[in-house]
């Protein structure tokens, strides 16, 4: 999520029912050459048992019972990819309304979506949202996979189509980038192979857009670097560390940290990473940090180099809500955020975003998979950036304290868009 | 003040990262973690992360081996021996007192416990309240794992449900339990087989030596080969065979399989696996073989 390598590429895959999604995936699998035989020989015989054909590639990713049954993908299945040049690691969302909690799930850690859309019918309603919530988590690199392109005769007005669809929510929605690809998932042209058909289409194949694509994009030099503190270590000799994992930017030895909520400022003197000391810690590494003062900081607790983050206790964020009672205002929940974990109160709710015309709509109260805009207050400060700036101190979650329900994912401030 | 920024870091220092990431948020949110430990590989990564992600200070939990009966000497004196010189607390949740009390029907010295693991896991867990457990289970095993979170939530009866899993946004893993209730958490939820040999490699981690080519004497049976000893035992018609074998993983004995091999070291098991056409478990658990959903199933009534 915020890791300063470029060869591990988290990204999301997201798409309407039937645009082709499965067969995507499935087909990206086999060419790289994925799969062991028996798991092959185990995807045939469950087709041949559901009479669908030789080898439904769907059946590569739907893994659970019941997803079987009715034909439809409940959760995200997590897939792994290596060439030579980077590890992939895939979260596979699914496309139903109601399980909008799982594709945020899948899409939360993600560098790069790969959407997949149906070139024949063009942008629907799910994809549109989905994009929407991709973009609200912070995604900004999008390829997409114009699906179908054998159904379509490869026509480039058809492909020329999507680009211009897809060129319009980009804009709207922020993306950085968006790379689209004429594609038969079916017949495997342009996912890893090159196909013929499309002799207008120079660019990349999917996999090469995959391989090309920017990782790492959370961690920023010019932030300043965080560690929310896990964990107090204790020293032979008596001295204590403090342990957690670098987001934002890297910190050095000898660089000047505050040590947050409390403000006492230090100086790092020593780093100890998981293979022993070193003079700096990129985002992403699990470390733990020595300073020269002498402080009772502890789990919950944060240090920063500057720029420094923000201590609140009220602060605007926008929610996406999980569960099947509405959100009203004066709710009280339990909310996480980094190591920390405090009551919660919903001051007001001021709208719902309507994630098709990107317009906010007053209301009072959120619904299950509603994107709010809502004030908290928190009966302990916390230390927190604006999700845009770093998405490791810009998110929480919020937590009911009956049943320890997991009932929403919030991120500090809102997007541009909104 | 800073100095210019320093160099990159690969894909094992991310998963590595990781990994000790979420053992410190689960032992830190738990009141009673516990790892479960088998003695298999990716047991032995976990193992040595959590220690790891500890030191200096002593592993501030301890470790369950859930125990079949059906061991192979090798991997008990391996976990002995690991258990010595890190200093551990080592609990065993026997399969043969659950058959013993009759909480389980008895397969028969010879038969296969593997589903019976989960009954000795649950009571294991009662019995010492943990309120949640370590495991090494990676989710490229198979399609149920692929599916699942990295803390997975298990009601009272230990059951998971697949269709209402918690949200897991982020790395905000949420570790909140009503009594009764448990978690089982996989740090090494992103790992493949390949990371965890590389992995192995680099750190220098222990294993048990059938992990490593030699000769034992073998029976094929379903398939499989497997390996003639206390618990399995030649049927009529079965040939006993000398072979250069060596396990991918390691589990009850009567149903997991050798593969021939003559990898004698790490280097070559990377090269074999790096070719390999079958899946571990495709390759040496009868146990998972019998249905397409076997894994889900198992993992429902409350299994690892
Ligand atoms: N003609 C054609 N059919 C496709 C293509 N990709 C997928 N399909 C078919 O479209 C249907 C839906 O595909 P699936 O992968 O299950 O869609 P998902 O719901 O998005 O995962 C299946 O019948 C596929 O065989 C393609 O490139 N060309």
């Amino acid at each position: 999520m915020s890791e300063s390598t470029t060869d591990l590429l988290r990204f999301a895959t997201i798409g309407s029912v039937d645009d082709g999604k499965s067969t995507l995936i499935g087909r990206l699998l086999v060419d790289t050459r994925q799969l062991f035989d028996d798991q092959l020989e185990a995807v045939a015989h469950a087709s041949a048992k559901r009479g669908v054909g030789d080898l439904d590639l769907s059946f590569v990713t739907d893994g659970l019972r019941a997803e079987r049954e009715q034909g439809i993908t409940i959760d995200v299945a997590y897939r792994y990819a290596a060439t030579p040049t980077r590890k992939f690691v895939i979260a596979d969302c699914p496309g139903h309304v109601q399980y909008t909690r799982n594709m945020a799930t899948g899409a939360s850690t993600a560098d790069v979506a790969l959407v997949v859309l149906d070139a024949t019918t063009g942008l629907k309603e799910q994809t549109r949202r989905h994009l929407c919530i991709a973009a609200l988590l912070g995604v900004r690199y999008v390829i997409v996979a114009a699906n179908k392109m054998d159904l379509a005769q490869w026509s480039q007005s058809t492909y020329n189509a999507v680009v211009s669809q897809m060129n319009d929510v980009g804009t709207r929605l922020g993306f950085s980038d968006t790379v689209v690809i004429p594609v038969s998932a079916l017949r495997g042209d342009n996912v890893v192979e090159r196909g013929f058909e499309a002799s207008w289409y120079s660019g990349p194949t999917v996999l090469q857009a995959l391989e090309e694509a920017p990782a790492g994009l959370w961690a920023n030099s010019e932030a300043g670097a965080r560690l929310p503190i896990q964990w107090v270590l204790r020293q032979h000799g008596g001295g204590r560390t403090y342990a957690g994992m670098v987001t934002g930017s890297h910190f050095s030895v000898g660089d000047a940290v505050t040590l947050l909520p409390s403000g006492v400022t230090a100086t790092i003197t020593g780093i100890n990473g998981p293979r022993g000391s070193m003079t700096s810690a990129v985002p992403g590494l699990s470390v733990d940090l020595d300073i020269d003062q002498d402080t009772d900081a502890g789990r919950g607790d944060l240090l920063a180099t500057a720029p420094l983050p923000t201590v609140t206790d009220e602060f605007e964020a926008t929610l996406c809500w999980f569960s099947d009672r509405p959100l009203t205002p004066n709710s009280r929940l339990r909310l996480k955020h980094t190591t920390r974990s405090t009551p919660v109160r919903v001051n007001t709710i001021s709208g719902t975003l309507d994630v098709e015309t990107l317009t906010v709509t007053p209301t009072d109260q959120l619904v299950t998979n509603d994107i709010g805009l809502v004030s908290l207050l928190t009966a302990d400060p916390i230390v927190v950036d604006d999700y845009r700036a770093n998405r490791v101190t810009g998110s929480f979650i919020l937590i009911d304290e009956v049943t320890n329900a997991t009932v929403a994912a919030g991120m500090i401030g809102h997007a541009s868009f909104i | 003040m800073t100095t210019s920024a320093p160099s990159l870091v690969d894909h094992l220092d991310i998963l590595e990262a990781h990994a000790i990431f979420i053992i410190r948020e689960v032992v830190a949110e738990c009141e009673r973690p516990v790892l479960l430990f088998s003695g298999g590989k990716d047991s032995a990564v976990l193992l040595h992360l959590a220690v790891k992600a500890f030191a200096p200070q002593k592993l501030p939990f301890p470790v369950m081996h859930v125990d079949t009966g059906h061991n192979f000497p090798e991997v008990i004196a391996y976990r002995d021996e690991r258990v010595a010189t890190l200093g551990l607390r080592l609990e065993v949740a026997s399969v043969q007192e659950a058959i013993d009390k009759g909480r389980v029907p008895d397969p028969g010295p010879l038969g296969m416990r593997n589903r019976l693991q989960t009954v000795a896991l649950l009571d294991g867990i009662a019995r010492h309240k943990f309120d949640a457990a370590f495991g090494g289970a990676r989710r490229d095993e198979d399609k149920a794992r692929a599916k699942e979170r990295v803390l997975s939530f298990r009601d009272k009866f230990g059951q998971w449900d697949p269709k209402a899993q918690r949200p897991e946004l982020w790395q905000l893993y949420q570790g909140r339990v009503n009594a009764g209730e448990n978690l089982r958490a996989f740090p090494l939820s992103d790992w493949t087989e390949l990371d965890i040999w590389n992995y192995i490699k680099r750190e220098n981690v222990p294993l048990p030596t059938i992990y490593f080519a030699h000769e034992r004497p073998v029976i094929k049976r379903d398939g499989m080969w497997l390996a003639v000893g206390e618990f399995v035992h030649p049927e009529p018609g079965e040939v006993v065979e000398r072979h250069l074998v060596r396990f991918r993983t390691v589990g009850d004995a009567t149903c997991t399989g050798a593969v021939r091999s003559a990898a004698e070291n790490i280097d070559a098991i990377i090269n074999e696996i790096s070719v390999t056409n079958v899946s571990e478990r495709g390759a040496t658990r009868a146990d998972d073989r019998f249905s397409e959903t076997a894994m889900e199933d198992r993992k429902r009534e409350g299994y690892f």
